[in-house]
């Protein structure tokens, strides 16, 4: 009776394994946060924008350096310091429910307003909202607006209610970048609007998506050699950040690409911080943020069991590149007016589902995933009906957790655990069921 | 025999079930769950294992006639024994353990004063033991930390002021105790236990009237049968590592599916309140899941949640059902949380609502949380079984019967008193089809 009980052994401590690619976002991201904090003292003037509906290539146009107060939220959270930060939001009166992005964002700035580097963030010299769905965003800006008098710049993108982009939309949204975007920004940067160094970006631009959607779609592969989940917060560091547009994202992506092409010539799985994977034995569509705060805790649930996310949404939060679009520099207004329109969030419910079941037939995969986030309504409203209606067309079972972004109260490790651990074994029972049926 | 043992691993009680060949279940066994994993797993284990031989006692017995009545009785009277003796062991530990606990600052000048007294305390728990396993006794709890942590507190107090002694050490070294003696593994041999206990009962009255000619020769031949645990499943989460190795660990919610299909094989949706958490399973015909949903965050509308609204009015957990049944207009509890609802019950008790109202409204809260976890998961389909400790509860049973009947219509639902079995149960059939080399979708 004695025989199967085994005392729990505890893991020895490993060094966790980077590959490559991911070193150099880190020094990326590094000289980033470097040039951002160093800006006063050059003199440079900086804008501050979201990740959705990011126009880095026109923000370059005017020398502006480009804060993301979205991906300082994410750093804090993977350092995990944006626990203290959202306290300190809701100790200023801030709700329980609202995004951790934003509370992260006002707790780090009531605390110092210091960035990864240990250098101060600079005062935005100008907030630049396209709002592309998500309208938490814009309050957000509007507190910063408050907080730091400056110019703030609204740029309006339609819903895709109907599912696509039509003529009306394209020019409204032109209108809007000739009649207030572009002037603005001239204003404040003292800078003149080159429409010919737009093009330049953009087509730099190009050959980052490219490589990008290069790497996003090995995962087709058997074993896919990229996680497309926890992997690819690595990968859409520089295209949905400062970078798009820049050489510098150009040298990634295709260092990236190259790196990846090899995993799948040796028929390797992805890199994860313990090591290669083994052998693949679930393949899952993922829908929703990730979890920050836990980031490492929560992956290692997934390739402990041999899971791996071949395809996500969220990896397509700041731009959808893999179903065909790409920046056009001969039409750069419009260019960008489209890739607004089509960020994920901007998506009505009917694309998203036929993106995600697209996902499952095209990347093979057994099911899929809803990490429903607790403080994101963008997300997780609809969410449950979109789970269904996957389920019945892909006729594959899907499952639903629950957790944040970074707020690290809301990662419950054993419950998400357990959630994780019934569907991969559900998987598995249907698996072997078809198997017997057959 | 061979037997496949299921170990669920609940935040208020670990459960085992033992399944022989057939898939009928020949023992089951339930302890609280405590801080060594381990060895909650092997006391529920235990405790299968004797529920084991008292169904082979049976089978063997009512093999030799005589009426079902006596044999009852008889075997009965065994299992009461078998517990007592079990009891006095533990006992036997505690008074060591507790003798031990003696030292140091705090009973410097009243070392022996308090071994004496320790001494008085555990002679009257022995004294009193055989009339809590005399038949027909009511106990609290079936487990020995209720027992005897209820029974030393009250004779601790006598002895304390008697011996003019502070109450507080007497409870320190209770405390100290009582946790190092949970954790040990039971030791010594069942059957050795099995053969006092029906060396005691054939010594209070030899004439075994159970028809059969030779009953000790009956027994000892059943307990001859050796009980191999030829495979093992154990299931439960919320732990950092259960005390099993991974091929032996499934999890909760496909052992609970599996579990219910077993007792209904019709049933397709299965709501299961345990202690800490409620789960909304889907089930397909082959007791495959298809669908899941539990709470998250928030145990409010789990077991616990009556623990403590018992605990908040002052009566036994085992007494708010029959109370709130006692009610035909449920008060509407306006909070989700627990500990908001405890302030709403003070507030209402002191506007004059009746109590049994108000605990009637509490059930229907709990009630209407699961049925919001049940929707998520998928809505309710013929036939649904409703398990885990709250099952128990008729108040909640009749609240759930009122919802499920207003929002789903005319469904079968599937109560058993045996429900908080079912998580162990589909742990053990899991065990069966393992060791039987099927996959775990294999039909049985």
């Amino acid at each position: 009776m004695t025989t199967t009980f085994v005392t729990p052994k505890v893991a020895a401590a490993k060094e966790i394994v980077k590959d490559a690619s991911m070193m150099k976002q880190k020094e990326m991201m590094a000289g980033h946060y470097d040039r951002l904090t160093s800006a006063p003292q050059i003199g440079a003037k900086v804008a501050a924008t979201f990740v959705p509906g990011n126009l880095n290539e026109l923000i370059m146009c005017f020398d502006l350096v480009n804060n993301l107060p979205e991906v300082n939220a994410i750093q804090n959270g993977l350092r995990r310091t944006s626990g203290a930060f959202v306290l300190e939001a809701e100790k200023i009166g801030h709700s329980e429910d609202v995004c951790t992005y934003v509370k992260s964002d006002i707790g780090m700035m009531a605390k110092g307003n210091m960035a990864p580097n240990g250098k101060k963030f600079p005062d935005p010299d100008v907030l630049l909202l396209s709002y592309t769905g998500c309208f938490t965003f814009m309050k957000w800006f509007e507190l910063l607006r408050e907080q730091y008098k400056c110019e703030t710049i609204m740029l309006h993108t339609p819903y895709m209610g109907d599912g696509k982009i039509t003529k009306n939309m394209t020019e409204y949204m032109v209108k809007q970048l000739k009649e207030e975007v572009i002037p603005k920004l001239e204003r404040v940067s003292g800078v003149k609007f080159d429409i010919d160094r737009l093009r330049e970006y953009l087509k730099k631009s190009v050959k980052a998506e490219d490589d990008l959607v290069r790497v996003l779609q090995s995962a087709k592969n058997k074993p896919s050699p990229i996680d497309a989940y926890f992997g690819a917060i690595y990968y859409i560091g520089p295209i949905f950040g400062a970078f798009r547009g820049t050489d510098d994202a150009i040298e990634y992506y295709k260092f990236l690409r190259a790196e990846v092409e090899d995993r799948l010539a040796h028929g390797q799985g992805p890199v994860t911080p313990d090591g290669d994977m083994g052998k693949e034995k679930y393949r899952l569509v993922v829908e929703g943020p990730p979890n920050y705060t836990s980031f490492r805790q929560f992956w290692k649930m997934f390739y402990d069991e041999g899971a791996v996310v071949v395809a996500s949404s969220y990896s397509k939060v700041g731009g959808v590149y893999d179903l065909g679009f790409r920046h056009d520099p001969d039409n750069p207004l419009e260019t960008l007016a489209e890739y607004c329109l089509g960020v994920y969030t901007n998506r009505s419910l009917p694309m998203r589902i036929d993106m995600l079941s697209r996902y499952i037939e095209e990347y093979e995969a057994d099911g899929l995933l809803i990490n429903s986030i607790k403080s994101c309504n963008s997300f997780s409203a609809g969410q449950l009906l979109m789970m269904r209606e996957v389920e019945k067309r892909t006729g594959k079972p899907a499952a639903f957790i629950e957790s944040d972004l970074v707020d690290p109260r809301y990662f419950s490790a054993a419950n998400i655990k357990n959630r994780l651990e019934s569907y991969f074994q559900m998987i598995e029972q249907k698996r072997a069921g078809a198997l017997a049926a057959a | 025999m061979k037997t496949f043992v299921g170990i669920d691993l609940g935040s208020t009680t670990t459960k085992a079930v033992l399944l022989d060949e057939n898939c009928e279940v020949i023992g089951r066994g339930i302890t609280n769950s405590r801080s060594n994993y381990a060895t909650a797993a092997r006391v529920a284990s235990e405790e299968a294992r004797i529920d084991g031989r008292f169904t082979l006692f049976r089978r063997a017995l009512n093999a030799g006639g005589g009426s079902r009545g006596d044999l009852d009785e008889f075997l009965g009277a065994i299992e009461r024994s078998v517990r007592f003796v079990q009891f006095i062991e533990q006992l036997d530990d505690l008074e060591e353990t507790c003798r031990v606990q003696v030292k140091g600052e705090r009973f410097a000048k009243v070392e022996s004063r308090v071994k004496d007294a320790i001494g008085e305390v555990f002679k009257l728990l022995r004294e009193e033991a055989p009339s809590l396993y005399a038949p027909g006794a009511k106990r609290k709890s079936d487990f020995f930390r209720d027992i005897a942590g209820s029974r030393y507190h009250v004779h601790a107090e006598e002895v304390a002021r008697a011996a003019r002694l502070p109450y507080e050490l007497l409870l320190n070294v209770y405390d100290k105790s009582i946790i190092e003696v949970e954790n040990r593994p039971p030791s010594g041999g069942l059957s050795e236990k099995f053969r006092r206990a029906l060396a005691r009962v054939l010594a209070a009255d030899d004439t075994v009237k159970t028809g059969s000619s030779d009953v000790p020769k009956t027994i000892e031949s059943t307990l001859d049968i050796d009980l191999e645990e030829t495979y093992l499943v154990g299931t439960g989460y919320g732990r950092v590592t259960l005390p099993f190795s991974k091929e032996h660990i499934r999890s909760e919610i496909l052992c609970h599916g599996l579990g219910a299909h077993m007792m209904y094989p019709k049933t397709r949706t299965v709501l299961d309140i345990g202690g800490q958490d409620t789960k909304g399973i889907q089930v397909d015909a082959k007791g495959i899941v298809e669908n899941f949903q539990m709470n998250d965050r928030c145990a409010a509308g789990c077991g616990r949640y009556l623990g403590y609204i018992a605990d908040e009015m002052n009566i036994g957990l085992h007494e708010l059902g029959p109370m709130a049944m006692k009610s035909d207009r449920p008060a509407r509890i306006n909070s989700t949380c627990t500990v908001f609802a405890g302030a709403e019950l003070r507030d209402r008790l002191s506007l004059g609502e009746k109590r049994e109202d108000i605990l009637a409204g509490l059930h229907r809260a709990i009630i209407l949380r699961a049925i919001s976890i049940i929707s998520r998961s998928g809505g309710v389909t013929d036939e649904f079984t409703f398990t885990g400790g709250v099952a128990k509860n008729e108040a909640a049973v009749r609240e759930l019967r009122k919802l499920i009947k207003e929002n789903y219509g005319d469904v079968t639902i599937n109560i058993n008193p045996d429900s908080i079995y079912t998580g162990a149960l589909g742990a053990a059939e899991f065990a069966r089809r393992a060791h039987h080399g099927q996959t775990d979708g294999g039909a049985a």
